[in-house]
């Protein structure tokens, strides 16, 4: 690997959903645990499974199975545990995985608009293309904006 | 040579908390947000049924002198599975009264996590945050999320049309056992079928946390107290 590739490439950590890999950026990655007990709780947000306690913290489990390969997973060998950005700062977030996770080097082709939100970009690593991940747009958070109401807008329209 | 002076650790800032169930589930309310724990069959007589067919955890209101209090179904509220609520909790600073199936301890925490800002919906109202006791995560209520001014709003209309309408007091069957209060179209016979009255505002009924600051909780009739006005935080179990 010659210098200028090393600076061209970023490390990204490939996950297992099934059968197929999925990457996010290594530096998002704060650890991968064994599974734990998760603990649940009455709530209103579906992609969120429960939360689990991971050093003294409470992490929420986002099962991103569905949304990526369709179908939720039924068996997880380890927690994939994420830092997921907000406005007002990062929060960890267990994604649950199927399979070991790798740590690669690869240069990142940035999404296109073609693409869904949930992709921040292309990689190419064995001969598979791999979507790198933007959980930003894949879990669920706080609308960073908030739309005026359909009578509001209507109300400013009138005005303007 | 003089050594620094060793420093004074700060002390742990701890709340003192009651865990509980609705259906089954695991909560946490601050035992200073509860005025009072009563048992449902004490409320029997002083609750009005109100239709607000917009809002199934609400089925009854408690007249408190001047204030109304509203029965929140905690097992609606959440979304849970209906369960035989036994207790009622009377919520400091809101209008709400809370069925519940019955309390499982009082303890402290020491450390109240914000909700993770993953869960984006209702829940955050619900939710002061959450604590982990016994290596267990317990979610920690929010009084005042029981009821949104929305739906204190809907209340209280339908509590204005029900007196003009000059509805008699029902009473709660079998301690909200019966589908009476989770059935979304109970029949009023069977609501008429309770316990004998007992008047909310009888002797025994002095909040022991009359103050906020004060130590909490009055239980009532709830067969916590071995003494019938007074309680002992401390003879709960730990």
């Amino acid at each position: 690997m010659s210098p200028q590739t090393q600076t061209d490439s970023e490390s990204f950590v490939l996950l297992r959903l099934a059968e197929r890999r999925f990457a996010v950026a290594a530096g998002d990655i704060a650890e991968l645990v064994a599974p734990s007990r998760i603990f649940r709780f009455p709530h209103h947000t579906k992609e969120i499974e429960g939360v689990i306690l991971r050093r003294g913290r409470i992490v929420p489990v986002c099962d991103v199975a569905a949304r990526l390969i369709g179908k939720s997973l039924l068996s997880r060998r380890f927690y994939l545990i994420a830092q997921r950005r907000y406005t007002n700062g990062t929060e960890w977030i267990a994604l649950p995985v199927t399979g070991d996770c790798e740590l690669i080097f690869a240069e990142m082709i940035p999404a296109s608009e073609a693409d869904l939100p949930h992709v921040s970009g292309w990689l190419s690593h064995d001969g598979d293309v791999i979507e790198v991940l933007n959980l930003n747009a894949l879990t669920p958070g706080p609308n960073p904006t908030i739309l005026p109401a359909p009578t509001e807008a209507l109300q400013q329209e009138a005005l303007s | 040579m003089r050594l620094p002076a060793p420093t004074k650790s700060q002390p742990v800032r701890t709340e003192q908390i009651i865990l509980f169930r609705v259906s089954g589930q695991l909560f946490a309310v601050s035992s200073a947000s509860v005025k009072e724990v009563r048992s449902v069959d004490t409320l029997s007589g002083a609750a009005k049924e109100i239709a607000q067919a917009g809002l199934r955890k609400v089925r009854h209101i408690v007249q408190r002198g001047e204030h109304s209090l509203y029965v929140v179904n905690g097992a609606m509220h959440f979304g849970l599975p209906p369960y035989a609520p036994a207790l009622v909790f009377v919520l400091r600073h809101t209008r709400t009264a809370l069925l519940v199936d019955g309390i499982e301890k009082m303890t402290t925490m020491t450390r109240l996590q914000a909700l993770p800002q993953a869960f984006c919906n209702d829940e955050r109202d619900w939710y002061r945050g959450v604590t982990a006791i016994d290596q267990t995560v317990v979610p920690v209520v929010k009084p005042e999320g029981f009821l949104t001014p929305d739906e204190l709003f809907l209340l209280d209309s339908s509590l204005q049309s029900n007196e003009a309408a000059g509805a008699a007091p029902l009473g709660f069957k079998g301690a909200g056992l019966d589908p009476t209060i989770a059935n979304d179209s109970p029949s009023e016979a069977t609501l008429l079928e309770s316990l004998p009255d007992v008047p909310v505002n009888s002797a025994s009924d002095i909040p022991v946390n009359a103050d906020p600051g004060a130590a909490p909780l009055g239980f009532k009739g709830a067969g916590l107290d071995p003494t019938p006005s007074t309680m002992d935080p401390a003879s709960l179990p730990r």
